[in-house]
């Protein structure tokens, strides 16, 4: 019996754990280091409409398969007014591979902040559970609402086969001025690797 | 006579499982068999450590199961491609007797919410089913955890 109300309470805490924010929640900024050791919040960037944040990894081989079309989303949507931000939430301690020295090497050649989540309180804010994780965020009446969360597309195996852009589709939505017509996508992704309590 | 006992000895001593790779209707088919049987279906992938962390937990529960009506999972999803490379070496290595299957399951967003609401998509995930009635944690397991889902499962009203 004692087992079973354990199991209960492992239950409640990993669905307290996954409460997260929804489109149309309002997303908090975040003051977090970014790979140059500058300090990054998304309040410095006044000329964005929003922002791709995309929680990330090093380690993930789903991670890694979408290393570059994250660095082609940055290129492509930056000058319309949504760049990318990378964060990483994972712990070093589990995950060495994850670490600030790691991180500023995987970051050559990003064209956008890889920022480190060391606490883990913006993951868990937002809610993210995997890498990638992606949440667009859009300016409206000077707060950041979430508009999209989901992946990045429909393959990530093979990118010459993607045939739904998930991202794009919504970004492009928001550029356009209407609804975003697809609000919430699922991927499968890497687990955020949390400190061990 | 003693072809058959070579056979025997050849299939015993480790040739390792033959791994099917399976579309999302096959994977639906068979979280939809309802019968005296508890599934255990573990979504895993050879590189995820918590995945792997967990695996013997898994394998022992296939192992020691006795005269259970019970059965193992595991559902890996490592990209297609990489199948010979690193699914079946995992295998053979760990020699696992638990059945593998490799999904091919195309888009994960047309059928995460097919095989659980719940599930955001990050690994391991694993399902307890039985007669219909279905547990689902998504999480790395204890192997207290894993026992005792086996049970509730089975008491589910």
């Amino acid at each position: 019996m004692k087992q079973f109300f354990l199991v209960v309470l492992a239950l409640f805490i990993s669905n307290l754990a996954l409460a997260q924010y929804k489109t149309g929640d309002q997303a908090r900024d975040f003051k977090l280091k970014n790979t140059d050791g500058k300090m990054v919040s998304m309040s410095k960037f006044k000329d964005a409409k929003g922002f791709i944040v995309v929680f990330t990894c090093n380690h993930c081989p789903w991670s890694q398969a979408y290393e570059q079309r994250i660095v082609e989303l940055d290129k492509k949507y930056k000058d319309k007014g949504y760049p990318v931000i990378a964060i990483n939430p994972n712990d070093p301690d589990q995950q060495p591979e994850d670490s600030f020295d790691e991180m500023k090497k995987r970051a050559k050649g990003y064209t956008f902040p890889y920022l480190v989540d060391d606490t883990q309180d913006v993951a868990r804010d937002y809610g993210a559970t995997r890498t990638p994780h992606v949440y667009v965020l859009n300016k409206e009446e000077g707060k950041l609402v979430v508009r999209y969360i989901g992946a990045i597309d429909d393959n990530t195996e093979f990118p010459d086969k993607v045939s739904k852009r998930y991202v794009e589709d919504a970004i492009n939505d928001l550029l356009d001025g209407v609804y975003v017509r697809n609000g919430n996508t699922k991927a499968v992704g890497c687990t955020i690797k949390w400190k061990k309590s | 006579m003693f072809l058959v006992a070579l056979l025997m000895v050849l299939s015993a001593s480790g040739t390792a499982q033959n791994i099917a790779v399976i579309n999302r209707s096959e994977l639906y088919a068979l979280l939809a068999k309802n019968d005296d049987t508890v599934r255990v279906v573990n979504f895993w992938a050879t590189w995820c450590g918590p995945c792997v962390a967990e695996m013997p937990y898994f394998e022992r529960l296939e192992r020691n199961k006795g005269e259970q009506k019970l059965q193992v999972i595991l559902v890996s999803l490592d990209f297609t491609s990489q199948l010979k490379k690193r699914v079946v070496p995992f295998v053979k290595k760990r020699k696992l007797q638990a059945q593998v299957l490799l999904l091919d399951g195309g888009d994960p967003n047309e059928w995460i919410d097919q095989i659980e609401p719940r599930w955001t998509g990050s690994i391991p995930a694993t399902l307890f089913l039985y007669r219909g009635k279905r547990i689902f944690y998504e999480g790395q397991l204890t192997e207290q955890a894993l026992h005792s889902y086996v049970n509730q499962v089975k008491q589910l009203p």
